[in-house]
C-alpha cells in the first residue's frame, strides 16, 4: 500500500481572509513576529496499489479533477 | 416555457426556486436528481441555492461532479439556458462552466441581507428586461461570494461584457473583484449570481425587482 499527503495551499496573489484572521489572533495571543499566513488543505490518501508511478499519476489527475480548485489553488504531492 | 430545477443533498432554497418558476412561468419546473444522467428537454435549467454536500471540500466542489452536472454540461453546451443562484453559481465555477472562483467572504461572516443590483451589461437572455445602468434591490445569503479571477481572466470577462450585475452603491457584501454579483460565460446562455432573485418576485416579498430576471430568462426560452 502505498501512502500518500497531497498539500493544497492558495496561489500568490489570491486573497486569503482566513488566514488574516489567523494571523491577527496569533499577535492576540501575544507572539510577537508572526508574518503573513496562509491557510491551506492537507489530505492523507492511502492507495492500494504499489506502482509508484501510478501512484504519483492518479494523485495528481485526483488534484485536477477535485481536490484543488487549479483557479486559486496549488497543490503538491507527496508518497511517504 | 419548459424549466427544470436540479436537486442535490444539502441545497435548501429549491423550493423559493420552483415556486418562482411555477408562479412567471406559469408552469411547475420538472426536478432533476443528482444521479440523472439525463435531462427533459426544457428551455432552461435551474441549479438553486443552499449547502450542497455541506460546502465540503470547497463550496459546490462535490456536487459539480455528481453525474447530473455531465448532463447539465451538455445541455449548456448544446445553448441551453443554464442558471445558478448562489450555490448554484459555485457549482457551475467549480465544474468549469464559467469563469473564475467563490472564495470566504472578505469580512469572514455569513451575509443575509439586501444589497442593490447594478445591470452591468442589459444585453444578455437574462438581463434583457432589465435596462443597462438600472439598479435593482435583491436579497443575499452566504458565506463564499467573494467573486475572484486572475487578472486575464478579469480583463477577459470585463472585456467580453461577461458581468451581468454588480452590486451597487457601496454595497458589496464579500469583497468580490470588481464589486461582480453575477456573470455570464462567453457563450452568454450560462449565467451564475450569489443574490436571491427568486426571493424577490411578489408584493408578499417586500417587492417585485427579481421577477424581470425570470421573465427574460423564460421568455426567450418561449
Amino acid at each position: 500500500m502505498i501512502k500518500a499527503r497531497v498539500t493544497v495551499t492558495l496561489k500568490n496573489g489570491v486573497l486569503d481572509p482566513q488566514g488574516k484572521a489567523i494571523e491577527g489572533a496569533l499577535g492576540t495571543l501575544g507572539f510577537d513576529g508572526v508574518g503573513h499566513v496562509r491557510q491551506g488543505k492537507v489530505f492523507d490518501i492511502e492507495l492500494e496499489s504499489a506502482d509508484r508511478a501510478k501512484a504519483e499519476a492518479d494523485l495528481k489527475a485526483m488534484c485536477d479533477k477535485l481536490l484543488a480548485n487549479t483557479v486559486i489553488e496549488n497543490y503538491t504531492v507527496s508518497i511517504t | 416555457m419548459k424549466s427544470a430545477v436540479i436537486l442535490l443533498p444539502g441545497l435548501n432554497r429549491d423550493r423559493d426556486m420552483i415556486a418562482a418558476l411555477t408562479k412567471i412561468g406559469g408552469k411547475a419546473p420538472v426536478t432533476v436528481w443528482q444521479t440523472d444522467t439525463d435531462i427533459p428537454d426544457v428551455d432552461l435549467i435551474v441549479i438553486p441555492g443552499g449547502f450542497s454536500y455541506g460546502d465540503y471540500l470547497r463550496c459546490g466542489a462535490i456536487a459539480a461532479r455528481m453525474p447530473v452536472m455531465r448532463a447539465v454540461a451538455e445541455k449548456a453546451a448544446k445553448g441551453v439556458t443554464v442558471m445558478g443562484v448562489c450555490n448554484g453559481f459555485q457549482i457551475l465555477l467549480e465544474a468549469g462552466l464559467l469563469p473564475g472562483a467563490l472564495m470566504r467572504n472578505a469580512s469572514l461572516k455569513f451575509v443575509c441581507r439586501e444589497v442593490k443590483l447594478e445591470v452591468a451589461n442589459a444585453g444578455t437572455r437574462f438581463t434583457s428586461r432589465y435596462e443597462k445602468g438600472q439598479v435593482i434591490r435583491c436579497p443575499i445569503a452566504h458565506h463564499d461570494g467573494n467573486y475572484f479571477a486572475d487578472e486575464a481572466t478579469l480583463a477577459r470577462i470585463e472585456g467580453e461584457g461577461q458581468v451581468a450585475f454588480r452590486y451597487a452603491e457601496g454595497t458589496n457584501p464579500n469583497g468580490s473583484l470588481n464589486d461582480i454579483a453575477g456573470i455570464v460565460n462567453t457563450e452568454g446562455n450560462v449565467l451564475g449570481m450569489m443574490p436571491h432573485p427568486e426571493n424577490l418576485i411578489e408584493e408578499a416579498h417586500g417587492g417585485t425587482d427579481g421577477r424581470a430576471l425570470f421573465e427574460a430568462a423564460l421568455g426567450r426560452a418561449a
